[in-house]
């Protein structure tokens, strides 16, 4: 028997009849959360926020009391707060949910945290091709702005904050927070270096500046209308609250669920929620958060010790779906994009998608990053288009050695840690595609010829 | 370089959002993208003088956002998903299927001028993959299979167009 979803964040979005207007949402208690925290003081919001544990969806699952408590409030410059809806993390499309469906509760969760933090203007800053949820979130925020929720005065208080809507232009590493901050400056979405770039203190227009996913700031909402000790029930100690999964590939019912945290596993995720794998075939490997994460194979075993002390010893079904499960398991959550492979999927050529995916999305800055992404996607390419050698399994491990924490931002762990983790567990098949060939075989992939561009 | 009197309107409501009036310069694009299907030399210049920057400023983003162009393209853009999940429910496939429906190469125009196909990266909708993003509509669900179905949409939207 399936566990039972807990919708808190997307509890009215896929109700018949709920529409992203304001009236419905006020209909359904829209917008009391923001009178009640306008009543309280900043600081308290702030402090029920840290109590809650609650940890930024976005991928890095950095906690986000402590992002706020790091906010530079001296500096006498004003404070920006930045909603990351670039989503873009191969795999995920859970924030998209929330902005298509139910827009104002975005809205009442970025008010709520830019009262905290004493902000008077906000972006979101949407990806480019969501043309229609920007229209949606443009015409919530005039909605919100007849309605008094933000704006001047804000329900009659002394507190006045705008917000606006910002698109990005198709570009992954804009949802890397400084790369966005550069991108919402109107230059090239170069990130910056850290320290002495975190946003925390020089932000946007070098000011100290909030950078959220959007199911991280609707969070804020649920967690000033419990309270932070309440929200900090929900889940497990750590893995706070609730996360929006998104499932894709190899499962027959792929889609978004809304889970308590650790509440399941990913093997009640996948056979239970999502009902198994299609056409009676086996599981081979998993993604557990998105095309960054390291992938884990179906006949692992992982081993070790919990933080907590206790020692686990797990199968991928096994793992626990919050953020430690996976982090236990030497990969992470990540996005909380789930990806699934049958027994059917040619690694090699799973492996030449993703590279195509790093080497179209280097910013280009840093040396490593740049040709190394683009020399991993090479030597994949030839992989499958019929040119494979036995040592291509050693020569991808050595690039992506040489990227990882040779560059500015995360993105080049993000190419190096899916190569380091296929080669090692798949090694077998990487050699095999190369013996295949040599035979005359395996020059045609399932999924389609891989052009060098 | 002369623009509609409503889209002028259009991008002088947006510059004052912004704290500083670089901040504007990718949603001037897109405006004016939208409006005249690609970014010209002489959108990138009048842009440029519009937020006082150099040109170099302006130019140096539309090289660098994939969603940007510098040339024009057919009345219709097909933009195929090709990361991972997607591929893995047969994109590679849905794409060829679409290029030999709408008599297209991929990453060009069709001889008649109708469309233009192209791959594009990861576009947040993975679990009703294979999707493609048609102008900026999102079809979902679109296997090999039911390739042609959506093909032949097109080409009813184009002639009633």
């Amino acid at each position: 028997m399936a566990v039972a979803e807990k919708r808190i964040l997307l509890k009215y979005a896929d109700e018949p009849g709920y529409t992203p207007d304001i009236e419905c949402y006020k209909k359904h208690g829209g917008y009391q959360m923001l009178e009640k925290t306008l009543k309280m003081k900043p600081e308290d919001i702030s402090a029920e926020i840290m109590t809650s544990g609650v940890r930024g969806r976005g991928g890095a699952g950095f906690p986000m009391g402590m992002k706020m408590k790091f906010l530079d409030r001296k500096s006498g410059k004003p404070i920006y707060l930045v909603c990351n809806a670039d989503e873009s993390e191969p795999g995920t499309f859970k924030d998209r949910q929330i902005m298509y469906k139910d827009p104002h509760q975005l809205i009442e969760g970025m008010m709520i945290t830019a009262y905290a933090i004493n902000a008077k203007l906000a972006f979101i800053y949407i990806r480019g091709e969501m043309q229609e949820g920007a229209r949606i979130l443009e015409n919530a925020i005039k909605e919100a702005r007849e309605g008094g929720y933000l704006g001047d005065k804000i329900l009659d208080s002394d507190y006045s904050c705008d917000m606006v809507v910002h698109r990005g232009a198709g570009a992954y590493i804009c949802g890397e927070e400084t790369g966005l901050l550069e991108s919402l400056e109107g230059k090239r979405p170069n990130p910056r270096i850290k320290p002495p770039f975190f946003p925390a203190v020089l932000g946007l227009y070098q000011c100290p500046t909030l950078v959220n996913n959007v199911e991280t700031l609707c969070n804020v909402k649920h967690i000033v209308e419990m309270g932070g000790e309440e929200y900090a029930k929900i889940g497990r100690p750590n893995n706070t609250g609730t996360r929006i999964w998104s499932v894709s590939g190899h499962v027959n019912k792929p889609g978004y669920f809304e889970f308590e945290c650790g509440a399941l596993t990913y093997g009640e995720l996948i056979y239970d929620v999502c009902g198994g794998i299609p056409n009676g075939r086996k599981l081979k490997a998993v993604i557990p958060g998105g095309s960054s994460a390291k992938v884990l194979r179906a006949d692992e075993r992982f081993k070790g010790k919990l933080k907590d002390g206790t020692e686990f010893d797990w199968s991928i079904e096994d793992i626990p779906l919050d953020f430690d499960g996976p982090m236990a398991a030497g990969s992470m959550s990540g996005s909380g994009a789930v990806i699934v492979m049958d027994d059917t999927t040619d690694m090699v050529e799973a492996m030449a998608n993703i590279n195509a995916f790093y080497a179209h999305e280097s910013c280009g800055q840093c040396t490593p990053c740049r040709e190394g992404a683009l020399w991993l996607k090479k030597v994949t390419t030839r992989m499958v288009n019929g040119g494979a050698r036995e040592e291509d399994a050693d020569l991808l491990k050595s690039i992506a050695d040489q990227i990882e924490g040779r560059t500015i931002c995360a993105f080049g762990e993000a190419a190096a840690w899916p190569v380091q983790s296929f080669v090692a567990k798949f090694k077998d098949e990487f050699i095999e595609k190369a013996r295949a060939q040599a035979n005359g075989a395996g020059k045609n992939g399932k999924m389609g010829a891989f052009t060098l561009a | 370089m002369e623009l509609k009197t409503e889209l002028v309107e259009e991008i002088d409501a947006l510059i004052p959002k912004y704290p500083e009036k670089r901040s504007a310069v990718l949603m001037l694009l897109h405006k004016v993208q939208e409006d005249q299907g690609y970014i010209s030399p002489e959108a990138v210049q009048w842009i440029a003088e519009k937020l006082e920057l150099q040109p170099i400023n302006v130019q140096e983003l539309v090289t660098f956002y994939p969603m940007l162009r510098q040339e024009p393209i057919g009345k219709v853009h097909v933009k195929v998903c090709r990361t991972l999940p997607c591929a893995l429910n047969g994109a590679y496939a849905t794409c060829e299927k679409l290029q030999s429906e709408l008599n297209c190469k991929l990453g060009g125009t069709s001889p008649d001028g109708n469309f233009t196909i192209e791959f594009v990266e990861c576009i947040a909708s993975c679990g009703t993959g294979p999707v493609v993003h048609v102008d900026e509509t999102m079809h979902e669900n679109i296997r090999p299979e039911n390739a042609t179905e959506l093909a032949d949409q097109l080409k009813a939207q184009v002639k009633s167009s």
